[in-house]
Order: structure tokens, then sequence, then C-alpha cells
């Protein structure tokens, strides 16, 4: 792939992304040509710069001052807003609703999408339909989604209440409640994304060359077998990138969970996941200094957990 | 069901009749399960939009009834005559069309300067980029917005947008692309004269095509339906995109359920219509962008 690496006298560089000006190329006449690639990485590296790269150090900056957002300004405060954080019962209380969120959400995303994508290879003939109403969802705007289920889960005449009570259970009151509240959010959350582990699910199945599974029926496996033998651990890797995937994402929580409490967070905050305290902090407190702080304890929970993840798979794929 | 093409040569097995029934209801069960939770998947959109078809009156009704009794386009009208969804289908398109144009053009850019004209820095500079694949979106946005009022850019379509051109996985997916063009095709091109922008255009370009309309519907999906920082950079309700807007306002829509729906109806229409077309083409884009 990288078959130009050889031509790039910088792996040594020790000066920083852009300090190898000091390393001129050998021949002098061919400086300017060497440069060129420079005017091509230019828009994309000045974006990358004001809109990532400065936003990211700023941060780092405004989390050491006490700055709000109504006085601006702020004054250096050393760690205190760090201290202070990880003294913050409401700081650990939203990054539990978080990892609660994401032990919720993952399974379910993960073996509900291996579960339609199976059953779709499997008939050919629905392919278009089944497409649409598993991945159909995946593509409706947040807001459109949780109007709808704020909708469903109506006490009274909501639709799935009023399902519960056709087959005599009892209501639930799904969004108002403490214990229901986040479970509600995480089924939403699947009726919604689900189709899209699906769609890597299926792309994945019909990278596996039919010879296989006809070789294993013709030596005697039948279709149970030839499930948990051959098809799972072909998707082995998929299922390690997907659950990658999908634990990232279910840690960043934010949107469906502000939308359907209505900005409030749910009963005694238990649908507040740690974004949605950062944005409490940031943009209703306005004191974006200590929102800074939690943003990056957020971060560094996103950095770990990909690091984790990617040490786990990559010792089960060497293993096996 | 492809499973019928396997049935032949299963004699060797030493059972060939019992094969037989066994598939048939095995294929039955999996088509009947398949269609099951497919109903169980569109079941919250069809309530939607029937809902969104009855009086208000009609909608609160206990029991729940499906069909509306007396169907009527009222609530589409109310949700019309208001304007404001309009006004933020157009906010959308203009912003998402704008941010995937944008993103291709830097993106690309910068891909084939780091795939095929590596400059002094440039690895390093890659990698950098790669760093940023790490940081979440959500981790920005409260020294984003600081700087963007700074900037002035708050309550603009720029401001909106231009923190979503920053997208370093697309640079990446697209040098991986291109790294896999061989090196011929160029020098052939450079023999002939052609610079490298000729290059890009004429050699690099038309054999990426499957890969940039990947990118760009993947880019168009993500902008169309992102909420949070449009929602931070926005407190317009005339420079709201359809998320924020239909989030925001929703609690002024108060209980006119009929109302609501049909204005999730309204909201959805655009990205299911583009699918409906193009099919093929997003399930491959989010596919091969996802997997990458």
């Amino acid at each position: 792939m990288t078959t130009h690496a050889d031509t790039e006298p910088v792996r040594t560089a020790s000066s920083g992304p852009t300090g190898s000006a000091a390393r001129p190329p050998g021949r002098a006449r061919r400086t300017a040509a060497a440069w060129a690639g420079l005017w091509y990485a230019l828009p994309f590296t000045a974006l990358f710069a004001v809109f990532l790269l400065w936003p990211m150090l700023a941060g780092l900056w405004t989390s050491l001052t006490d700055r709000s957002l109504a006085r601006g300004g702020g004054s250096f405060v050393g760690l205190a807003n760090w201290s202070a954080m990880l003294a913050d019962p409401a700081v650990w209380q939203s990054l539990w609703v978080t990892v609660l969120f994401t032990a919720i959400s993952t399974p379910l995303l993960v073996a509900i999408a291996l579960a339609m994508a199976l059953l779709t290879h499997r008939t050919a003939r629905l392919g278009w339909f089944l497409r649409l109403s598993f991945f159909g969802p995946f593509l409706l705007p947040v807001a459109v989604v949780t109007l709808i289920w704020t909708w469903l889960y109506q006490p009274g005449f909501g639709l799935v209440n009023s399902l519960l009570t056709g087959i005599g259970l009892p209501e639930v009151g799904w969004l108002s409640g403490e214990g229901t509240v986040l479970p509600a959010i995480a089924i939403t959350t699947v009726w919604w994304t689900a189709g899209f582990n699906f769609l890597l699910y299926l792309a994945a199945l019909q990278g596996i060359p039919r010879y296989v599974h006809e070789a294993a029926a013709l030596d005697g496996a039948g279709p149970w077998q030839r499930l948990t033998r051959i098809t799972l651990p072909l998707l082995r890797r998929t299922t390690a990138l997907i659950v990658m995937l999908q634990m990232v994402a279910s840690l960043k929580l934010f949107d469906q969970a502000y939308l359907m409490t209505a900005g409030s967070g749910g009963p005694n905050y238990a649908a507040r996941p740690i974004i949605g305290y950062i944005f409490d902090t940031g943009f209703t407190g306005l004191r974006i200094g200590y929102a800074s702080a939690i943003s990056y304890l957020f971060f560094a929970v996103i950095v770990v957990a990909s690091l984790v993840q990617l040490r786990l798979f990559s010792r089960k794929e060497t293993t096996e | 069901m492809s499973t019928a093409t396997t049935a032949a040569p299963r004699t060797a097995a030493g059972r060939p009749r019992r094969r037989r029934v066994r598939v048939r209801p095995g294929g039955v069960l999996a088509t009947v399960s398949v269609l099951f939770l497919a109903v169980v998947w569109l079941l919250p959109l069809v309530w939607a939009v029937l809902t969104s078809l009855k009086p208000e009156g009609e909608t609160t009704a206990v029991p729940v009834r499906w069909l509306p009794l007396e169907p009527t386009l009222e609530a589409y009208r109310a949700v019309i005559a208001r304007g404001d969804l309009q006004q933020w289908l157009l906010n959308s398109t203009v912003i998402s069309t704008g941010v995937t144009v944008l993103t291709l053009v830097v993106c690309v850019l910068a891909a084939y300067a780091f795939s095929k004209v590596p400059f002094p820095g440039s690895s390093w500079l890659f990698a950098l980029f790669i760093a940023g694949i790490l940081v979440p979106a959500q981790v920005l946005i409260i020294p984003l917005f600081d700087e963007m009022t700074v900037l002035g850019l708050v309550d603009t379509y720029w401001g909106i947008a231009l923190p979503q051109v920053v997208a370093p996985v697309m640079v990446f997916i697209l040098k991986r692309f291109f790294d896999a063009i061989p090196r011929d095709y160029e020098e052939a091109a450079r023999i002939d004269g052609a610079g490298h922008l000729r290059i890009l255009w004429n050699v690099v370009l038309p054999m990426s095509l499957p890969i940039l309309a990947a990118v760009g519907i993947f880019t168009f999906v993500h902008a169309w339906n992102n909420f949070l920082w449009p929602f931070v950079a926005t407190t317009d309700p005339a420079l709201m995109t359809v998320p924020v807007g239909l989030g925001t306002v929703q609690g002024a829509y108060g209980i006119q359920y009929a109302q609501n729906m049909a204005a999730a109806v309204l909201g959805a229409l655009p990205l299911i219509a583009v699918f409906l077309l193009f099919q093929r083409q997003v399930v491959r884009g989010v596919t091969d962008a996802g997997l990458k």
C-alpha cells in the first residue's frame, strides 16, 4: 500500500508534524517540486487546524481556567476543575448512565443485526423490502425518531402500552420511570441503528464464497452446524469490528436521550449521559472551563475503550 | 431461497429423502421469522403515518384504533401552513450539499497529496490526521462553540457546515483507495506531459468513482442527520436543520400528535426517497465507508 514510504526521509524527524523544513530533499533544484503536494494537502490541513486541532488545544487550556460563557475571560485555576470533577457525583452518575446504556444496547444491536442479516441472506427474493425495513430507520433524522417513539411510549393511548394492556400486562410509564427510561431509549436506539450493523453483516455474508457451504453440505453438515461451525467463525472479524464501532457509538449517547427527555435528563437524571452533563454544564450552567475538563474525561474514556478493545480483539485473533 | 442450489449433491450423505423434508421447513421458518421481524421494524413507521392521517381528536382515542375513521390531510396542511419545516428542509439541503461537496474536494486533494505527491513531512501530517479520527465531535462542542462565537460564525451556514468538513477518516479511506491505483498510470500520463492536477482529474478520479460515491453518500447522510453540532451552533429557528428544528420546536407543537407525526413523516421523506431511488449506491456507500 504505502509504496512511497521509502522515498520519504522524514521517518526519523523528531521536530513535530510540520517541522521538517530543515531537511532538504537531496537535489536543490527539485525543492519546489518536492513541496508540490503540500498545496494539495493545504485546504484540509487548514480546516483541520482551525476546527479540530485548535479547539482540542483550546479546550485543554480552558479546562485549566474558570472561564464562563456569560462573562468570557476567565483566570487560570490550575487543576481545580479536574479535581472538582473527580469529586463530583454528577460526573460519575452520568458516566454510569453512559456505561449502562452501552452495556444494554451493544449486545442487542449486534445480535439483532446478525439475526437480520443471516435471515435476509437466506431469503434472497425479498431483499429490497427487507433492506428497506431494517435499514430505513437508520436514515431518519434523530428528531423524527424521537417524535415517533415518544408518541409510541405515550401512557394511555400510546401504541406500546396499548399492546401491553391488550395482552393483559400492566401499563409501563416508559419515559417517566427512573428504571425504564434508559431501557426505553435503548430500545429506540436498537430500532433506529440496528440497520447499519445489519448492512455490515450482510456485506460480510455476501463475501463468503458459496462453495464453502456446499462443501460442508456435502460432508453432511446440517443447517445449524453450518451456521455455528462455518458462518459464525467466518464472521468473527466482522463481529469484532461491529462490536468495536458499536461500543464507541453507544458511549457517545446524547441526541436521542436529550430529545426523549425533553432536555431534562429524565427522572433523577436517570437518562443523562456524560455528554448530557457536559452540555448542561457548558450551555445551561455556562461553566465552560469545568465543561471542558469533563469533555477531556469523556475523551479519555473513548480512547481507553478503543485501546482495550483493540488489544482484546487482536489477541483473540492471534490465538485462534 | 438459495438453499435449493445444494439439493442434488446431498445424496452422498445417504439421506436423500429426509433432507428434502428437513430443509423446506427450515427455509419456511426463516422466511416467516424474517418477515415477522421486518413487520415489527416497520410498525413504528406505519403507526406514525396512520396517526398523521387522523383528525387530532382521534389520535388519543382509547382503545387504540389503527385505521383513521375519517382520514384527513389536515395535519399536513397545518404543518405546511406554519412554514418552518420547509425552511428547515431548505437549510438541511444547502448545508448537507455544501458539506458533501467541500468534504469531497478537500479530502480528495489531501488524499491525493498523501498518496501520490508526498512532500517532506507528509507522513507526519498524515499520522496527525489519523490521530484526529479518534477525537469524537462531542469532545469539541464546548471549545468549538467558544471559538465560533469569537469568529462570529454562530447562527450562520458556514458555522454549521465547516466543522463537519473536517473528516480525517475520509482522507484515510480515499488515500487507501488511491494507493491501490498502480503507479504506471500516472507515470504514463506524466510522460505525456500532464501535471499533478491533470493526473488527478483525468487519471485518478475516473478510476475512483465508486469510492467517491461512497464517501459522498456517507457524508451527505451524516450531515443531513447530524444533530449535536447544528443544535449547538444555531439559536435562530430560521437557520435550523431538520433534526434541530423538529427537535427543539417539538415542544411548541404541544400535544397535537397528528401534526407531530405529519412533521416527522415530512422530515423523514427526503432521505427515504433518496434511498428508494439509489438503494444499491446507498447500501454500498454505507458499507464501504462504514467498514473502513
